[in-house]
């Protein structure tokens, strides 16, 4: 028996308005339970106090300098490489065999799973360089992580810059480098701002790597050798260990707030930032 | 002058554009640095075909892991493939332009939310759910796929749309004149069109489920037994890392950075395939 197309066809419909309904729940479901248990938690005493026994009581406030410490130094390493190589893809080499290599580098390099760069950082950081459990440690580590973002991401930004406005200031006599540094990368700021934003957020979530090489301190770090606790870490050792439920909601409420400024924020220059140039 | 500083700038450029391919060469030259001389010691099959794992007794075989990985990443497979791609058709062939516009960076909003995020709520919601339905402890396979299915719709809605949105509007105005409906359109015409881009998709979300970590960690039980149902726990060669490297020294540590040479040469090999379906896209 054939089913006649037009049947199928709203069938088929129901099927994938369900599929992407149950998709946009969950999303709301992660999202509103969250906040609705953590939010209650949340107050200035929360973020601006040391925790006590452990975390069972007190607020975040070393985690959460220790996780902006961590994204800092992160991109302060992966930034120039980034938005370095990704100026000679798209300056100086036409599309070839390099191009090729080198997006399959940051390609594989995106693919690796974080529990890997946790290794690695505590094989070659806290280990052969003596780093230990450190800011710098982790934060290098990091930047291995966040850097294929920030290439991919910067890449788009320079080749938006039109065509035309390089050859205006090629024409006027400038060379190469100037033309870049004052005409192009100007002009890509805001594309390259959406890597760096969405790195911000993928080294706020990130655990497995840091634990491994940042170590889980909790006192405010005084130097680049000390080690500092996320909150994605506080987080985890809180639930995990079963330290405070309370404690754990308030801290997640905090990273899921955080996440959602992120993405808006880089949604919204990326939206402004296209809209101009075309 | 000016030409020396040219010269200088491109070449620190070139050098700099390789640092992505470096990093990952770095990567991969520590990690079997470490952990290869264990997998020489006891042999490659003792390793992997071997599921008796006692660190203190010097006994390092990987199998329950792997197939640990294997069942949960299937689950994982089985549950965000088929959402995904009904995601991804609805969003690309179905709706107004802007709200796909709109609902795609929401959809892409589940993969900046922390992994730690979904373990928890796996843990607090999902796992008590599977005890008090199904029995068992609830921490389980089942939980690690539910769990990592959600986690990788990100990826393969996103990329998903992006191969169905890169299929000429021609082919479907074609089989649209020739009288088809649209879901005959899309099932015999589009799809196919866009199957090397779908197919990327998925082994990319492959990638992310093998190689998740703390999500797993939180709800899938970890024992060290070969699961033989969908309701028993189960270790991944992810989380037999994370959950021991705190305190293995000596032949145990090498053995963890073992099971991470597995882990690398699967990831790169689920890369490559990737890589080589997109490339077959063009």
């Amino acid at each position: 028996m054939r089913i006649d197309p037009k049947v199928s066809q709203r069938i088929m419909v129901t099927v994938l308005s369900l599929a992407t309904g149950l998709a946009l729940v969950i999303l709301f479901f992660i999202i509103i339970f969250i906040l609705s248990k953590g939010i209650p938690v949340l107050n200035w005493k929360f973020l601006s106090t040391f925790p006590s026994k452990m975390g069972k009581a007190g607020g975040i406030l070393p985690t959460i300098a220790g996780t902006f410490i961590l994204t800092l130094v992160a991109l302060v390493f992966a930034v120039p490489l980034g938005v370095g190589a990704a100026i000679y893809l798209a300056e100086y080499i036409r599309e070839g065999k390099t191009t090729k290599i080198v997006r399959f580098g940051a390609d594989c390099l995106a693919g690796i799973p974080s529990i890997i760069f946790g290794l690695f950082g505590f094989i070659l950081f806290v280990v052969i360089l003596k780093m230990g459990w450190s800011i710098l440690s982790g934060g290098l580590t990091l930047a291995f992580m966040v850097l294929p973002t920030i290439i991919r991401t910067s890449e788009e930004a320079v080749k938006s810059v039109p065509y035309s406005w390089r050859e205006v200031s090629l024409s006027l006599g400038a060379t190469k480098w100037e033309t870049i540094r004052k005409v192009v990368l100007p002009n890509a700021v805001p594309g390259i701002l959406t890597g760096i934003i969405l790195s911000v957020g993928r080294s706020i979530g990130e655990t497995a790597a840091i634990i491994f090489t940042a170590g889980s301190s909790l006192r405010l770090p005084t130097s680049l050798f000390d080690s500092v606790r996320t909150m994605s870490v506080h987080f985890y050792i809180l639930s995990r260990e079963g330290i405070s439920m309370k404690n754990a909601y308030g801290t997640a409420a905090v990273l899921v707030i955080l996440i959602l400024a992120i993405n808006l924020a880089a949604y919204w220059i990326l939206h402004r930032f296209t809209k101009r140039n075309t | 002058m000016k030409n020396a500083k040219e010269v200088v700038v491109e070449k620190s450029l070139m050098l700099i554009a390789f640092s992505a391919i470096f990093m990952l060469f770095l990567i991969a030259v520590f990690i079997f640095k470490e952990g290869s001389p264990l997998i020489f010691k006891i042999g490659l099959k003792n390793f992997i075909l071997s599921a008796k794992w006692s660190p203190l007794e010097g006994q390092f075989g990987i199998l329950a892991m792997i197939i640990g990985s294997l069942w949960i990443t299937a689950g994982a497979l089985v549950i965000g493939v088929p959402l995904g791609l009904g995601c991804a058709i609805l969003l690309s062939e179905f709706l107004p332009r802007g709200i796909t516009a709109f609902l795609k960076p929401t959809i892409e909003l589940l993969a900046g939310i922390p992994s730690v995020v979904y373990g928890f709520i796996g843990v607090v919601v999902l796992v008590p759910f599977i005890r008090e339905r199904f029995g068992g402890p609830g921490l389980s396979v089942l939980a690690g796929s539910i769990i990592l299915g959600i986690m990788i719709l990100p990826t393969i809605i996103s990329i998903s749309i992006d191969a169905l949105q890169a299929v000429p509007r021609s082919y479907r105005e074609g089989s649209l004149a020739l009288g088809a409906t649209q879901w005959q359109t899309i099932s015999m015409v589009t799809l196919k069109a866009a199957r090397s881009g779908i197919l990327a998709s998925i082994i990319l979300g492959m990638g992310r489920a093998v190689g998740e970590t703390m999500a797993v960690i939180m709800v899938a039980g970890n024992a060290v037994k070969i699961p033989n149902s969908i309701f028993n726990p189960a270790r991944t060669l992810t989380t037999n890392i994370a959950l021991e490297m705190g305190f293995a020294t000596g032949d145990h540590r090498a053995a963890l950075f073992a099971t991470g040479v597995v882990l690398f040469v699967i990831i790169m090999i689920l890369n490559i395939l990737a890589n080589y379906a997109f490339g077959k896209r063009k």
